[in-house]
């Protein structure tokens, strides 16, 4: 299958402080790869890189094999291929659910109000949250919110959806809508970059699993590798403590 | 003082105080909407992210001076002082015959905009960082942050400061008559020149400035109740979903 993303040398630093350090990796199409590793080892930022929210400071990121570094290469365009779901939801606070899922296609990718409707109904639907169209994002609970981002997300119909640590902000009764719902997406065939704590759903959704430690990849393989027999040392450790 | 008085003068020169309160109405709306449309803009302005472009950056350098230089300017001198500059100024140098009404409305508009400016300035960095990055990841440029998800939040956030802006300028368009701006307060010294009960006639135009503000606020507070909406959100059919989620 086809590379949607291939990190190659991924290098950002903040200042002197290096974040990442010779990132290599790539995502193949219908792919579900899950990034795990302690605070502070990159993850994010990582995630954040490939969207490039952050810009890093060194590398190539090709998107089905377009260097989109280049200079002249359109960034928001770009983004509109990848949708992204953050920590802290980041719901608009000014629209109401639906127009949350309908303001990208119509004002972004310039799509008629009625199509965009119909597909964010649809996407809205699967995420259980059709009923809540008319609600402002302050009337929901976190997991509520969180499933409309995921709505938002893929309202864009993007190519690969990008997961920041969904369920971190999340109480613990919540956890469990948000990662059902992620689970579904994962059996629709859709391409998901998840960074997450949550060890359990990772193994189980993932085709494979990335575990990052002081801004290096340190292992990159199948759930049952990584998790069974981890090669190295800190991952071993890594795992112990989680 | 008698009562009288203060009938006869109502009586006799209604429709001047009439106009006279029109005239300030409509010019400090019009100065609050383009001074709020200018801050709004300085606004989206001042937020631009740095190009890597070297040419992009040194003209947005260039501008986002000229702007702080008007800031400064329009915050930094008096209205009346203002209005006078402007005013014989424009006749003088650019040989401009402007119109009083619309001389008052250019120098209220602006001066509006300058104070916005800041206003708006504070409102956009009151707003989340997530909401511009959410923005961003779904691929809008910066026009279209702005103007889809930031500025809705910030004009609402800023709706107290601006309603204030609006009654401030609804009493500082009586420095206009220095103009010859036919507002309220001209009206009223013409009034008293003429009767030559100065105590009377301005107290008639106290209670005109009064009531004006008084319902422009009701107004405003109307607005911003209407903007907070409801805390929670009622579904006509939530029993049937948790029902629903019970069963599965």
């Amino acid at each position: 299958m086809e590379n949607i993303i291939d990190i190659m040398h991924l290098n950002k630093s903040f200042g002197s402080h290096e974040v990442l350090r010779d990132i290599n990796f790539s995502v193949k199409e219908g792919e579900v790869v899950c990034v795990i590793g302690s605070s502070g080892s990159g993850k994010s930022t990582l995630l954040r890189c490939i969207n490039l929210l952050e810009s890093p400071t060194g590398g190539k990121i090709l998107y089905k094999g377009q260097d989109i570094l280049d200079q002249g290469h359109n960034l928001n365009t770009y983004r509109t291929h990848l949708g992204m779901v953050f920590q802290q939801f980041n719901l608009f606070n000014n629209c109401d659910v639906l127009s949350n899922c309908m303001v990208g296609p119509i004002k972004v990718l310039k799509r008629p109000k009625e199509e965009a409707k119909e597909v964010a109904m649809k996407y809205l639907k699967v995420v259980g949250m059709d009923r809540y169209k008319n609600a402002r994002p302050h009337q929901l609970s976190g997991g509520q919110k969180q499933r409309v981002a995921i709505a938002r997300a893929l309202s864009m119909q993007p190519d690969a959806l990008l997961f920041d640590e969904p369920t971190s902000a999340l109480d613990p009764e919540m956890v469990g809508e948000v990662l059902k719902v992620m689970k579904e997406l994962a059996n629709l065939g859709l391409t998901m970059i998840i960074v997450t704590h949550e060890m359990e759903f990772a193994r189980e959704v993932s085709d494979r699993i990335v575990f990052m430690d002081q801004g290096i990849i340190v292992e990159d393989g199948k759930p049952e590798e990584v998790f069974n027999q981890p090669k190295n040392e800190r991952t071993r450790a890594f795992l112990q403590r989680a | 003082m008698s009562l009288e008085w203060f009938i006869e003068i109502i009586v006799n020169n209604w429709p001047m105080f009439l106009r006279g309160a029109w005239m300030t109405l409509l010019i400090a709306t019009v100065g609050t909407i383009f001074g709020a449309l200018i801050g709004l803009i300085i606004g989206i302005i001042h937020t631009i992210p740095k190009s890597k472009s070297r040419i992009k950056r040194v003209f947005l350098k260039c501008v986002s001076i000229i702007l702080s230089v008007y800031v400064e300017f329009f915050r930094g001198t008096p209205m009346i002082v203002q209005a006078m500059v402007v005013y014989f100024g424009s006749d003088l140098i650019f040989h401009i015959d402007m119109n009083r009404t619309f001389a008052a409305m250019f120098i209220v508009s602006v001066n509006t905009g300058a104070y916005m400016a800041e206003i708006v300035r504070g409102g956009i960095i009151s707003i989340d960082n997530g909401q511009f990055e959410a923005a961003r990841a779904i691929g809008m440029n910066h026009w279209q942050t702005m103007v889809h998800v930031v500025l809705p939040q910030v004009m609402r956030n800023i709706l107290p400061a601006t309603s204030n802006q609006y009654i401030m300028n609804i009493k500082d368009t009586s420095v206009l008559n220095v103009i010859g701006v036919t507002e309220l307060f001209f009206q009223t010294k013409t009034i008293a020149g003429n009767n030559f009960r100065y105590f009377e006639s301005f107290f008639v135009a106290c209670i005109l400035y009064m009531i004006m503000n008084i319902i422009v606020t009701q107004i405003l507070r109307y607005f911003e109740r209407k903007l907070a909406g409801n805390a929670t959100y009622q579904l006509i059919d939530n029993q049937e979903m948790l029902r629903g989620q019970k069963a599965s």
